[in-house]
């Protein structure tokens, strides 16, 4: 479990992150949401320590990680894994030479075993044949997919996954996602989630943390924030009205208004006004 | 105070590199792997050099030597001394700062932008010690050997166009190549070898590391380690000599 108390965080005497306090359970994936500049990104790198924050504690599986020394840090580190936006393999290497490299690094296991692991985390990853590929011979979904196997590789307790499905279109977005998830609960791995996309949201959100300038503004899941009544968290989630009709047609799901093969036929006027248009006079 | 200020974190830098590797074996091969980068990536370009550098000083120095009483094998004994002394050690240095310095800055800064330092970081890896130590010490061992080499072929190719000029034969060559020779010179070319290594690599590691932005920037941090590592070779360049070279 990972635990935020109090965490403070300012740049040049803006306060970016205030007084947050947050709890993150394994085998769940922890979203946290928000739009451009409301802190999420400085949260997530305060929560790995790349930032050191100015108030506060994060505390990994009760052991506080801000209070530690470098020495302590690297231990809790090597129970991380972490998937970057741009997926940071690194481009000299090979797709197997990318994903031995933590267990070269921190393991005595033989070579034959390491590879073993190697190709066991690609074939999780659905990646199986690309050992030797660089980087730059594949495609945005299969470098995310690369860097999730790098992540995990080591068997991580925490998973750190920043905007995972940017640049990548809608389909393999959903593969991104799904694979997250299904890794999430396979190892019972805390995972966090910095995320835009809101069909993440929807799809993996079992705990949705919304930041709003700095703040945490509203904490639930994906079934809470269809009702949800926050006015900010409604504009930001449901911004088009495309998303808005999404959101009406998961209320009548939820309700059970209508079955989730989405029938629309059982839909009545009274149930959803704004999706059936009135008989004809 | 700007100064003082990266004087400060590059000075906070070569100090984070200090700790114990995480992994000797992966250090090591990426030590070896940065002896590789920096020797062969340089070699040829210094071998041009230096070969030229010698035939240029043996044309020139002939050229200004129009007294008949002094002897043709003083000709040996000048491009032996200004090449060991000056040649070799500072111009090869301002070459590899241009070579070396921008791969180093050009490298280091592509990983920051890219993620890959903090994806190190991540993974409980101290970065200045994996990225950057290796790189320093490679050149601690490299950069001399490079430099070393290119007396030796600077002397050769000072020779040869000699030689093949008809300004000098190769037996006076040689006997002026011994003669006066101060073995001193060739301490003091290793003390400025081995601290011109130290600031080729160090300063555009600090530049590339601390990179902030995209590839504009990688761009620009390439330009000022060069400038900035030249600048600083030919200030070391003045205080070694004002130091190491007194006649007392």
């Amino acid at each position: 479990m990972i635990e935020v108390k109090d965490l403070r965080k300012s740049f040049s005497g803006k306060t970016i992150l205030e007084d947050v306090n947050v709890q993150m359970q394994p085998g769940q994936c922890n979203l946290i949401i928000g739009s451009s500049g409301s802190g999420k990104t400085v949260f997530m790198k305060c929560l790995v320590g790349l930032f050191q924050p100015d108030g506060g504690d994060v505390l990994y599986g009760g052991n506080n990680f801000t209070k530690m020394n470098i020495d302590q840090k690297k231990e809790i580190r090597k129970e991380i894994g972490m998937l970057f936006q741009g997926s940071a393999l690194f481009s000299s290497m090979t797709v197997e030479e990318n994903v031995i490299f933590p267990l070269d690094m921190f393991t005595q296991d033989t070579r034959k075993r390491k590879l073993e692991r190697v190709n066991e985390v690609l074939n999780r990853v659905n990646l199986d044949g690309a050992n030797k590929k660089f980087p730059a011979e594949l495609s945005g979904g299969m470098m995310k997919r690369v860097g999730i196997a790098r992540a995990i590789v080591l068997n991580p307790k925490y998973l750190f996954v920043d905007e995972p499905n940017s640049g990548l279109d809608p389909q393999t977005s959903g593969l991104i996602d799904k694979l997250i998830k299904e890794i999430t609960e396979e190892y019972n791995i805390t995972t966090v989630v910095n995320t835009h996309d809101m069909n993440s949201v929807m799809e993996i959100g079992d705990h949705i943390i919304y930041m709003y300038q700095g703040h945490k503004e509203w904490e639930g899941n994906n079934k809470e924030i269809i009702f949800s009544k926050n006015q900010r968290l409604n504009d930001f989630i449901f911004a088009s009205e495309f998303l808005r009709d999404a959101k009406d047609m998961r209320m009548l799901e939820e309700t059970g208004k209508i079955a989730n093969d989405r029938n629309m036929e059982q839909l009545t006027h009274d149930d959803a006004p704004e999706l059936i248009p009135p008989p004809a006079e | 105070m700007s100064f003082f200020n990266e004087i400060g974190k590059y000075l906070l830098m070569i100090k984070g590199m200090f700790s114990k590797p995480e992994n000797w074996k992966m250090y090591w091969k990426e030590f070896m792997h940065q002896c590789s980068e920096i020797g062969m990536g340089s070699l040829w370009i210094v071998v041009i050099i230096s070969v030229f550098m010698g035939a240029v000083s043996t044309v020139q120095t002939a050229y200004q030597l129009t007294n008949p009483l002094i002897p043709a094998y003083t000709i040996a004994q000048v491009v032996r001394d200004t090449v060991i002394l000056e040649f070799a050690p500072t111009l090869v240095s301002i070459v590899l700062a241009g070579v070396v310095g921008s791969k180093i800055a050009g490298e280091l800064g592509n990983m920051r932008v890219s993620e890959q330092i903090d994806a190190l970081e991540i993974m409980g890896i101290n970065t200045k010690a994996y990225l950057v130590l290796p790189k320093i010490i490679a050149a601690l061992v490299v950069i001399p050997m490079l430099i070393v080499i290119a007396a030796m072929l600077g002397i050769w190719g000072g020779k040869l166009a000699g030689t093949m000029s008809g300004i000098i034969s190769g037996d006076e060559f040689d006997k002026g190549l011994f003669a006066g020779f101060i073995p001193y010179n060739v301490f003091f070319a290793m003390a400025k070898a081995y601290t011109f290594a130290f600031l080729i690599s160090s300063i555009p590691a600090y530049y590339g590391y601390n990179v902030k932005g995209g590839a504009l920037e990688i761009g620009r941090a390439s330009t000022k380690a060069v400038v900035v590592t030249c600048v600083a070779v030919l200030f070391a360049d003045y205080f070694l000599a004002a130091i190491l070279l007194k006649n007392d």
